[in-house]
């Protein structure tokens, strides 16, 4: 502690900061609309949200993401800031942090604050410094940016109900996509109770939505709803499970978004965690699969069939649409001038822009392959797969013969290039 | 021939009225000249003077979509000198095509909705990247920043910047224009040059220190970064001149931590070791999990200096729960001895986890694994070799060599000399004690375990090496 009382903002920032980085989600989107026009405070949000820079590792960096302290009573394993690990600590002050905020802020570097914590003296007394921030920043300074809030499932759920209040975004992260992963990595968190504090969110922001409905007055609660994160490849999950516990989380808790964050070497590391290579690829096609399920109607089933049935891991080499057409003859080729939308967003190649602009541009004549090739990145992956009015596609009878007609070259996936 | 000269580069009112007007002449668009300002032009020294419009502009209005508006609000601000005339087009088609913006294929559409969309990304990065700077004048502080927009988008963006800093003083300068906010008032003033703007603000040091401790070394991915942030936009964001230093020491940082943990094996090895044999009992990574009774794990002390990996449990390993416990167990443990190997020193394991094989009768006859079930299964193995890190590791087999190199390797061409694992690890591969029982010919047989004793024995002195 007297070490700790040294160290100016700067060298906090520096370690506050190295502690939050493993935390994938820097997200401002998707909340309420505000300005700060009464002149009486600052900020806005836009809906949309606003990277202002990108870090060399490709992450976006939108809000100042920190620990308010990662000192913590907790030891899990896969956590740089668990009680064994050998770091240096160091503690902000609320004050710090609201000062911090507002001046990166000014400066145009950030949408705003994601604030999480390592847990100290208690659960009760961590949730109460985070809220604290937050309050000062909504009440004190009229902050209007974005604000997401870490919530401690074990905290009390009045301290939790006025994150709510405060915050943009609030989540909780399930860590291990297994509950066997949990109990290994981090003993003293439990399944139950992380879901138990999702479960109590979803339903604080329901019935927020409800008293909004009746009264305009009502307080808002969390309006970009609740998120979380799971780790991949420090535990035995394959893909197919991360994909079936993620379509498990989207459905019974309405989470706004799973982040998926390849676990990465720490220092100072538990003997217990893979030192390799972070599984970036991996991260990649997961993040695929999400999209899948979120925008494009596939459930999880689907997306688990387009995994190796033996290995349950989805391919590296080939994005999962792909692997599911390959795999799903059956459904090709798709008539591009007649199909429903739900199939015209299974074809590999069609995103959901090109999907939209196909079906308004279909009312008005039938497309040739030239028009389907304006409206996409890139037509030759699609041809294969579609039937245009001057176009079908030779039968091409198994997938042996058509993944290397569709498939990227090995380069273009090189993320580890330069 | 008409020409038409608007008041601004982005005056997207003016370019209505005009186009409104010409349209309602049904002027086609080939006999129009757009122009901006007192711009000079080779084009206009024979043209004819502009005509005055003939149709009152303020006169009943040609209804078109909103979309329409919405994209050519966009497209105007496009720095392609084009625009006016192709947006002027698409107006004077859609008298004919009244739903033409919907048709997204038409080649003129297209060409149009590329520029709104360039426009619009301009636009969203100079919300994202500007980077203000805290400067005192008379009136207090001042925040400023400076700009080079690639369209004609900073009046259009002006409503942003008012909205989320509006009780701030603020000026925002541009080679084309310059905007002032007073905290109540919005002024424009004339371009001005990066000069003119402060040099410096003391927190982009604490800034740049968040951008240097955000950033994993673990994960490095430049591509990413560029896609989203190409390097035209470093120019005016501090925190990018630590780019090439935070690139260039990625690798070292990364290589630290792994061999720093790799060499100072944590105290919990022991527990992690029990951790990980008990998530393993609920794996089921692979279908094989449902025939078999239990997860055979590996065993022996965790500070172990050999590893021996087998293929997988057989019928009496899966019902007593332990590896090599079965005959061909026997024979290993044998040709252990004959070696002058104990059993402190090692560790057993095996490629396959779960015992895969075919009922006969009341018999259970072993199956090899396939290359996706061993694949499943490397999960574990490479666990407990990290957890391990033993001196040396010994593949029994085929099954073993394939799931520790992650390829196929021929015993016979690999066998009795030190091999690199992908880790980095030494490894010695050798036969499956199994092969041994299975051999017809009691010669071949003595022959064929006195060299299995012998790989073990060359495998066991690598580890004193």
């Amino acid at each position: 502690m007297e070490r700790m009382a040294q160290l100016d903002v700067r060298q906090k920032l520096e370690i506050l900061a190295d502690a939050a980085k493993y935390d994938a989600s820097c997200a401002s989107s998707g909340t309420a609309k505000r300005n700060s026009r009464d002149g009486k405070g600052i900020g806005s949000t836009e809906g949309m949200g606003i990277c202002h820079a990108y870090a060399p590792d490709g992450r976006c960096i939108s809000l100042l993401k920190i620990l308010l302290t990662n000192s913590c009573i907790f030891d899990c394993h896969y956590c740089i800031n668990r009680k064994s690990s050998n770091v240096r600590r160091a503690r902000f002050t609320a004050e710090e942090v609201v000062n911090l905020t507002l001046a990166f802020y000014r400066r145009n570097y950030i949408e705003g604050l994601f604030l999480s914590s390592g847990i100290i003296k208690s659960s009760d007394y961590t949730m109460e410094q985070i809220v604290e921030v937050a309050r000062s920043l909504r009440e004190h300074h009229h902050f209007r940016g974005y604000i997401h809030l870490k919530t401690i499932p074990d905290a009390d759920p009045e301290l939790i109900h006025q994150a709510g209040l405060y915050a943009d975004r609030v989540s909780i992260n399930v860590e291990l996509p297994t509950v066997s992963g949990l109990k290994r990595l981090a003993p003293e968190k439990d399944n139950g109770r992380i879901e138990g504090a999702m479960r109590g969110m979803k339903t604080a922001m329901l019935d927020a939505t409800d008293a909004k409905a009746r009264y305009k007055s009502a307080p808002r609660f969390a309006p970009a709803g609740q998120s979380t994160q799971m780790i991949v490849g420090a535990d035995a999950a394959t893909d197919g499970d991360i994909v079936s516990k993620a379509s498990t989380l989207y459905d019974r808790f309405s989470l706004r978004r799973v982040y998926y964050s390849a676990f990465s070497p720490i220092p100072d590391a538990s003997a217990v965690l893979p030192l390799q290579r972070p599984p970036l690829m991996r991260e990649h096609r997961l993040y695929q699969s999400d999209w899948l399920m979120r925008f494009y109607g596939y459930d999880a089933k689907e997306v688990v069939a387009a995994a190796d049935e033996r290995t349950g891991m989805l391919p590296l080499d080939i994005d999962p649409k792909l692997a599911w057409a390959l795999k799903f003859r059956e459904h090709f080729p798709v008539d591009i001038n007649r199909a429903p939308r739900e199939m015209l967003l299974r074809v590999p190649g069609l995103g959901t822009k090109a999907v939209k602009n196909i079906l308004a541009a279909r009312r008005w004549r039938r497309l040739r392959l030239d028009d389907v090739a304006r409206l996409t990145v890139s037509v030759a992956k699609l041809r294969p797969f579609i039937v245009a009015e001057d176009w079908r596609p030779v039968l091409l009878t198994d997938r042996a013969e058509l993944k290397p007609l569709v498939a990227p070259k090995r380069e273009q996936l090189e993320l580890f290039a330069a | 021939m008409r020409v038409v000269t608007l008041p601004a580069p982005d005056d997207f009112d003016a370019w209505r009225d005009a186009a409104r007007a010409l349209v309602a002449d049904d002027v086609p668009p080939d006999l129009v000249v757009w122009q901006v300002g007192d711009e000079a032009t080779d084009l206009f020294a024979t043209a004819p003077p502009p005509a005055a419009p003939r149709h009152d502009p303020t006169g009943p209005a040609l209804k078109v979509p909103r979309a329409f508006l919405d994209l050519a609000r966009n497209a105007l601000l496009a720095s392609d000198a084009e625009r006016f005339a192709l947006l002027y087009t698409l107006l004077h088609r859609l008298r004919r095509e009244p739903k033409l913006t919907e048709d997204h294929a038409d080649p003129l559409v297209r060409r149009i909705e590329g520029l709104a969309k360039v426009v619009r990304r301009d636009i969203h990065k100079m919300r994202a990247f500007l980077r203000f700077r805290e400067v005192t004048d008379d009136v207090g502080a001042r925040f400023v920043a400076w700009w080079e927009p690639e369209h004609h988008i900073v009046r259009a963006n002006a409503a942003f910047f008012v909205n989320r800093f509006a009780s701030m003083h603020w000026s925002i300068l541009t080679p084309e224009v310059s905007l002032h906010w007073d905290g109540a008032a919005l002024s424009e003033g004339p371009g001005a040059s990066k000069a003119d703007a402060p040099d410096g603000d003391p927190t982009e040091e604490v800034w740049k220190t968040y951008y240097a401790s955000i950033f994993n070394p673990a994960r490095v991915k430049v591509g990413a970064m560029l896609k989203e942030m190409p390097r035209k936009y470093w120019k005016n964001m501090p925190e990018t001149a630590l780019v090439p230093q935070l690139l260039a020491t990625a690798q070292a940082r990364e290589s630290r931590m792994i061999e720093t943990a790799r060499t100072e094996i944590g105290g919990n090895a022991e527990a992690a070791w029990a951790a990980l044999r008990e998530e393993a009992m609920g794996c089921t990574r692979c279908h094989l999990y449902k025939p078999a009774t239990q997860t055979v794990f590996g065993e022996g002390p965790v500070d172990a200096t050999m590893m021996f990996v087998g293929e997988q449990p057989g019928d009496q390993e899966d019902l007593a729960g332990h590896p090599f416990v079965g005959p061909a167990g026997q024979v290993f443990d044998r040709a252990l001895a004959a070696a002058g190997i104990t059993r402190a020193e090692t560790y057993v394991t095996n490629a396959v986890k779960h015992f895969k094989f075919e009922p006969r009768g009341r018999r259970r006859i072993h199956a090899k694994p396939d290359a996706g079930e061993i694949e499943a299964c490397r999960w574990w193995i490479e666990q407990e070799q990290m957890l391990l890190r033993p001196k040396v590791t010994v593949a029994l087999g085929a099954t073993a060599a394939r799931s520790l190199f992650g390829k196929v390797m021929t015993i016979g061409r690999e066998r009795g000399r030190a091999l690199r694992l992908p880790d980095g690890g030494e490894a010695w591969i050798t036969v499956h004690p199994s092969y041994l029982l299975r051999l017809p010919d009691e010669a071949a047989k003595g022959a064929e375990y006195a060299r299995f004793v012998e790989d073990l024995k060359m495998a066991h002195a690598a580890t004193s090496a």
